[in-house]
């Protein structure tokens, strides 16, 4: 955890790509998931964050 | 010495042109030869894709083209995300999407395993399953419809067969509880095949001495499975998850062909919906900000699922 949260500090690309691919994860299930509809109604805008953020932090360097 | 082709095509060449060409750099010219193909992508893909975002800001509708269409700012998106039919459709899409995947990963996995034994007419047996796959889905759609009738289908009489019901006391396409199942299971007969040969692909690519090493190390069949098989097959298990799934995702024909959406809308997938609302209620404006939600949904999964296989690759 403590490396993982480093990782974010330094602007490597592993945890940043770790942390878009949870948000895009997350967007999608809002979308599809029967339980509640205001997840649904925020479901878009949390894909569209993540995936843009995806795009923005596949471009940071590697960690060491 | 005889000209080659390549002289008489410098030779047929206009010496103006010639001249131009000789005065290029390299990088020049390859930027020559890849231009056309840079233009076509440039049309055919980026050019509707931002004139649709551009759209999906607009009241715009495609049968009243004299009409101005009106900047309407993100009133399309918000109706979309609040419409609880629409809720219905995507739940319906992801109930398809589960499914399909998980039967046609796990039975597509077990056919290519056992294809991929030695044994007399295999080959013919993997033609035979491969079949499906060669259909066209309207003919599969159609065909489909004929087994599935209550009266004189196929399929009844077999879950019949095997529960003993009347099988006319049941109907796939008509029931709200059985059609979203009688869709997974045309999906996954006919696209099976497709996860089958990817993973064949990728058992095939296992070379023996490592089950042989392994034998030497006397690990059983079942630790070999696991730890050599399963991870060794899982890239191309990955590749096949991301195709089948973006493919299911806008999935339209098999289901316009079998159920048309119905019973009510219990099998109306988001594909028909946008369908309906960009060329039946010609709400072109609210139909590109349904394909806008969708299109950035598939390319997230997408982008997931190309890290995880670049990942198991590295491995």
């Amino acid at each position: 955890m403590k490396g993982f949260l480093t990782g974010l500090m330094r602007l490597h690309r592993g945890p940043w790509e770790a942390l878009a691919t949870i948000i895009i994860a997350l967007g999608v299930f809002m979308l599809m998931q029967p339980f509640v509809l205001w997840a649904f109604t925020y479901s878009f805008i949390t894909t569209l964050v993540g995936t843009v953020m995806f795009i923005v932090v596949s471009h940071f360097p590697e960690g060491e | 010495m005889t000209d080659t082709l390549a002289d008489k095509a410098a030779g047929a060449t206009p010496k103006r042109v010639v001249r131009k060409i000789r005065g290029l750099s390299d990088r020049a010219i390859a930027w020559i030869f890849v231009a056309p193909t840079i233009f076509l992508l440039l049309a055919i893909n980026i050019f509707p894709l931002i004139w649709t975002i551009q759209l999906s800001f607009t009241n715009f509708r495609a049968n009243r083209l004299t009409r101005e269409p009106e900047f309407i700012g993100l009133r399309n998106y918000e109706r979309i995300l609040t419409d609880s039919d629409i809720w219905l459709n995507m739940q319906a899409t992801a109930h398809f999407l589960f499914w399909t995947i998980a039967l046609q990963v796990l039975i597509g996995f077990t056919l290519a395993w056992l294809i991929n034994k030695k044994f007399k007419g295999n080959d013919l047996w993997t033609t035979i399953i491969v079949l499906p796959m060669m259909l066209s889905p309207a003919v599969v759609g159609n065909f489909w419809k004929f087994l599935y009738q209550p009266q004189i289908g196929l399929f009844n009489y077999i879950v019949a067969f095997f529960t003993g019901k009347e099988p006319s006391s049941f109907e796939m396409l008509g029931s709200v509880q059985l059609a979203p199942w009688s869709i997974v299971i045309v999906d996954t007969w006919m696209w099976t095949p497709f996860v089958m040969l990817i993973c064949l692909a990728g058992l095939r690519s296992i070379p023996d001495y490592i089950y042989e090493a392994a034998e030497v190390d006397r690990a059983s069949k079942l630790r070999q499975f696991f730890t050599i098989t399963i991870p060794m097959v899982l890239p191309f298990l990955m590749l096949a998850v991301l195709f089948r799934g973006i493919e299911n995702f806008k999935m339209f024909d098999l289901v316009v062909q079998l159920t048309g959406g119905g019973p009510g809308s219990t099998t109306e997938l988001t594909s028909i919906n946008l369908k309906r609302e960009a060329f039946e209620k010609w709400r072109t404006g609210y139909a590109s900000a349904y394909a806008i939600i969708l299109f950035v949904t598939v390319f997230g999964l997408a982008s997931i699922y190309v890290k995880a296989l670049n990942k198991v690759k590295e491995r």
